[in-house]
């Protein structure tokens, strides 16, 4: 195990400890057991000028021993502490979210009722320690999604460091990013920018046809709403490469809510929001406007559809000129688009053709 | 020349019996719609059973049973095992209105006026054109007898189609089988299960059987096998007695004599107060009561007025009791608590009466819904008119608010409630001939107001011990079970001694806290005793720390009494809330062992509940 890794668990078990004494020194200036953590609602939330994330604002609440509610949620923290502190963190054992519902069996009085109570009290810990779930060696169910392109790393794993090329060191579906992407080290590239892709179809399209080597990209695959590490991948990338992210997505409200939870971070994790979101990240398709510039072939807004981007027009994240326009576009002509639609031009037509016209227009390429 | 128009039209005048009238007329009786007219039958026949059961002591076993006739037909069967009807009776008893033993008699009971049964059977044969088939047994040893009878309703006389002596299974009782046109329904207040389950609730000591259309069968079975003190009949109360009826008492009298006929006619006139009324309507009290003219007959009215006069006597009524309303809700309800009120007889215009009522809450109860209201008079459930009813009336003026439960708009109450009150009179005021609903008479208003009141109130305690029991129970979980593995937990994985959480949970029950913290000082220990009060209320108590060893520099200075070998030392102090004091005192020459192990302190004056940290004991602080 390399020293960083050792440097950050420390980090983490101090923090666990920190807290869990925290309410022993309560206990011992015979003060009622509390716990404070920030008000967990939409109103809550603000935009953070600073890192330009959206983020938690300073409405707390308490919650005291005094009632049984507080009194079960704190002595459910403290076993929840015990287990990443002793398990996790001293033994370098690690656990999914599923698997601490299940864990908690054994628990008694203090057990989980149902997995988002246990959900919640990772989130929880996450927010009044300041680190992250990955810390604790807390997995999470979902795969992270892959990366294609001229970049090396290199990743910790509990068989030793492995130094892995992105494209000559893999097969034709990418690198896969492991859930706890602080195990990995950038180490050089030949990139100018990142194309981080919501389909499986464009991803693979855009591999076939060379594109990465072609326009010196990485190519990252988002796998419809992105996990956590995802998300933190594509961070890293934009701040310590120093390099243009672009999001490529469906032309459809939902894949719109996808590039806002890259780049502004989502409301139900605005905790984390300085830890995942990349600010500095851009929409670059397909747009509305594709849809009438280009003739794509389209599908009919649902009313589902409709209701998803009125809601969208009041979202706070979608506050600007760009998206306004767009967006009062696409419930004029009542239509969406899939990524794959630009297939009816022709093959080649996305990577030959509206990619490079689009990242020059960005002033990427 | 023609005859006068009047002639003419006389002609065709002529008297019409009370058959006729019924005939007419039934939904004056409770037969109008279809439900209604079976309950009303179900109603009458029951009603009938249950009184002769009674009469006779006998513990009353009777099954209710309807059959789907066809068409808008049913059969009903109503069988009882009371003392049955001799022979020469039985066709009068079912087949002419207006005909009964209890018209005349003044007691608590539930059929008074002879037409409820022979009403069903003319409703019955109205219908279907079917006579009524009765069976009736008095004695083991003597034979059934079978009868088909229909009224004839130009005279009011039964009509007997076929009668016969037959084998029947029971020692003794009577059975009706009637063919109607009626309906059997479910699921709603006014049913015939609703029926015989809220008369089960105040007969509980009868067993009813229901057998349903579908052949299923339904018991309400009994919970006490005493039979209600019977009633006593009493001779009508001056105090509500009408001029005409006073007339006709007189006219028909065997006394020669005013004086004892006052005294033998009526209830509470004795020899004094007959001639003392007399006297008051200046009447000869020896005058012949048949000849006694209007006029005086108006001033004797007038001098029962005048005259003291004891209320009536009040075993003509038969309670059910606070004890068996609560077993009859007992055993229909699934509840958490029953309160019953039974007061003492009252008097409305001469007739005695009296007011029972009954509230069962929680349980399975709807918490959002409307307060169910079952009415009773004579022990027989009101099922029709509740609007219209002095116990509903009396339900509405409550503010049931005062008592913990919901009133929204200030009508009836909301809650998980069920509220029975019944009336028991020698003469119910009902609003009408078909009996569904009481009369508000005033008096009677207030008794029914007060026995709710007096029950409600008794659920109020009830509620206000289940708020703080509750609230108490909460503090009991954290302090008994999550507290201490809170401290547990966190020790453990801190790596540190558990805390001693007595303060903490001093502080969440909202007691006195009262500690010994030692520490060495020199060659001895330093003593501080901690008193904190985390209860809203200011204390003043005696502290005693009672040991072996000498203190030295106490602040502040206790009261010292030897006690042989121990010395109490007593502190007298004056807590207030949410405040602390400290005492301090200085012990030399103890060992470490000696320091560690001094007895518990003792609180003096304050209840045990309320200290942790120290002993409580009981006595008074001056």
């Amino acid at each position: 195990m390399n020293n960083l890794r050792q440097e950050r668990d420390k980090i983490a078990k101090q923090s666990l400890l920190g807290l869990v004494d925290g309410f022993y020194q309560q206990l011992e200036d015979q003060t009622i057991p509390t716990l404070v953590l920030p008000t967990r609602t939409k109103n809550n939330i603000e935009y953070n000028d600073e890192s330009e994330v959206w983020v938690y604002g300073d409405k707390e609440s308490a919650r005291s021993a005094k009632t049984v509610k507080g009194a079960r949620q704190i002595l459910k923290m403290s076993y929840t502490a015990e287990l990443l502190i002793k398990e996790h963190l001293e033994n370098n054992r690690g656990s999914t979210l599923r698997e601490l519902y299940y864990i908690s069996e054994n628990w008694d009085i203090a057990k989980f009722n149902e997995q988002p109570e246990s959900d919640r009290m990772i989130e929880d810990l996450e927010i009044v320690t300041s680190m992250q779930r990955e810390d604790f060696h807390m997995r999470p169910e979902e795969d992270g999604a892959t990366v294609f392109g001229d970049l090396r790393l290199k990743e910790t794993t509990k068989r030793g460091e492995r130094i892995i090329h992105c494209r000559n060191d893999v097969g034709e579906g990418g690198y896969q990013i492991p859930f706890s992407v602080d195990n990995v080290e950038f180490l050089d590239h030949d990139a100018k920018f990142i194309i981080a892709i919501e389909t499986g179809g464009m991803y693979a399209r855009l591999i076939e046809n060379g594109f990465d080597e072609e326009h010196n990209a990485i190519l990252v695959h988002l796998k419809g709403q992105p996990a956590r590490s995802t998300r933190r991948t594509l961070k890293r990338l934009n701040e310590e490469l120093n390099l243009p992210v672009v999001v490529f997505t469906d032309g459809d409200p939902w894949s719109y809510r996808i590039f806002a939870s890259v780049a502004y971070g989502a409301i139900k994790s605005a905790h984390m929001s300085e830890y995942m979101a990349t600010p500095a990240a851009r929409f670059i398709g397909v747009q509305p406007s594709d849809i009438v510039e280009y003739d794509l072939s389209t599908d009919k807004l649902t009313d589902q559809d409709i209701k998803a981007l009125r809601s969208e027009l009041s979202d706070p994240r979608f506050d600007s000129e760009y998206w306004k326009t767009q967006i009062k576009l696409q419930l004029d002509i009542g239509k969406k688009a899939e990524q794959q639609a630009f297939a009816g031009k022709g093959l080649d037509f996305v990577t030959q053709r509206y990619l490079p016209e689009r990242l020059t227009e960005m002033g990427i390429m | 020349m023609a005859a006068p128009i009047a002639e003419e039209l006389a002609k065709k005048q002529r008297a019409i019996s009370i058959a006729e009238f019924f005939e007419k007329n039934r939904q004056i009786l409770g037969f109008d719609s279809g439900p209604r007219s079976l309950l009303t039958a179900v109603k009458e026949a029951v009603d009938n059973a249950l009184d002769a059961c009674e009469e006779a002591s006998i513990l009353p076993d009777i099954l209710v049973s309807i059959e789907d006739a066809g068409g808008d037909n049913v059969t009903l069967i109503v069988e009882d095992n009371g003392p049955g009807i001799v022979k020469e009776q039985i066709p009068k008893t079912f087949a002419k209105l207006l005909y009964g033993s209890r018209f005349y008699a003044i007691k608590q009971s539930r059929g008074q006026q002879g037409i409820g049964i022979s009403a069903a059977v003319l409703y019955s044969q109205l219908t279907t054109g079917k006579p009524a088939r009765i069976i009736s047994k008095i004695d083991r040893d003597k034979p059934a007898h079978f009868y088909k009878l229909v009224i004839n309703t130009s005279t009011n006389e039964p009509e007997i189609l076929e009668e016969k002596e037959v084998e029947w299974d029971r020692p003794r009782g009577t059975r009706i089988e009637m063919e109607m046109k009626a309906a059997y329904i479910k699921g709603r207040r006014q049913s015939v299960v609703e029926y015989l389950k809220s008369t089960s609730i105040v007969n509980t000591h009868a067993r009813l059987t229901l057998v349903e259309p579908d052949g299923n069968s339904i018991v309400f079975d009994r919970v006490t096998d005493s039979l209600p003190e019977p009633a006593q009949e009493i001779l009508p109360h001056p105090e509500g007695i009408e001029l005409g009826t006073l007339i006709k008492m007189l006219r028909y009298t065997d006394r020669q004599k005013l004086a004892p006929f006052l005294r033998y006619s009526f209830s509470k006139i004795g020899l004094h107060t007959a001639e003392e009324i007399c006297k008051a309507a200046h009447l000869d009290p020896d005058s012949d009561p048949h000849n006694i003219t209007l006029e005086e007959a108006k001033k004797l009215i007038s001098a029962f007025k005048k005259v003291k006069i004891m209320a009536p006597p009040t075993d003509c009524l038969s309670p059910i009791t606070e004890s068996l309303i609560y077993k009859g809700l007992e055993k229909e309800y699934s509840v958490d608590f029953i309160a019953t009120v039974t007061r003492a007889a009252s008097v409305h215009s001469g007739h005695p009466f009296l007011v029972e009522a009954g509230i069962a809450y929680g349980g399975t109860l709807g918490k959002e819904d409307r307060v169910a209201i079952l009415r009773f008079a004579n022990r027989v459930p009101l099922m029709y008119q509740q609007g219209g009813c002095a116990i509903t009336h009396a339900v509405e003026n409550i503010r049931w608010k005062n008592y913990s439960i919901n009133q929204p708009g200030g009508g009836l109450p909301t809650g998980p409630a069920v509220i029975v009150v019944h009336v028991a009179s020698t003469h119910i005021p009902f609003t009408s001939e078909s009996k569904d609903a009481v009369a508000d008479v005033p008096e009677i208003m207030n008794e029914i107001e007060l026995a709710l009141k007096d029950a409600a109130r008794k659920l109020k305690i009830y509620l206000s011990k289940q708020v703080n029991l509750s609230k108490r129970r909460e503090k009991e979980e954290i302090i008994k079970k999550l507290l201490p593995r809170i401290a547990e937990k966190v020790s453990q994985v801190v790596e540190k001694p558990t805390p001693d959480i007595t303060p903490i949970v001093a502080k969440i029950m909202g007691n006195l806290l009262v500690y010994r913290i030692i520490s060495k000082n020199g060659d001895g220990y330093l003593v501080d005793i901690l008193i904190k009060n985390y209860s809203s209320a200011n204390m003043t108590i005696n502290l005693h720390d009672t040991h072996q060893y000498p203190i030295r520099d106490a602040d502040p200075e206790p009261k010292v009494i030897s006690l042989g070998k121990d010395t109490d030392y007593i502190w007298k102090l004056d807590v207030r809330s949410s405040s602390n004091l400290t005492i301090r005192y200085h012990l030399p020459f103890v060992s470490e062992d000696e320091a560690n192990s001094l007895p518990s302190l003792i609180v003096e004056g304050v209840d045990e509940a309320l200290v942790n940290g120290a002993r409580a004991v009981r006595g008074y602080v001056d």
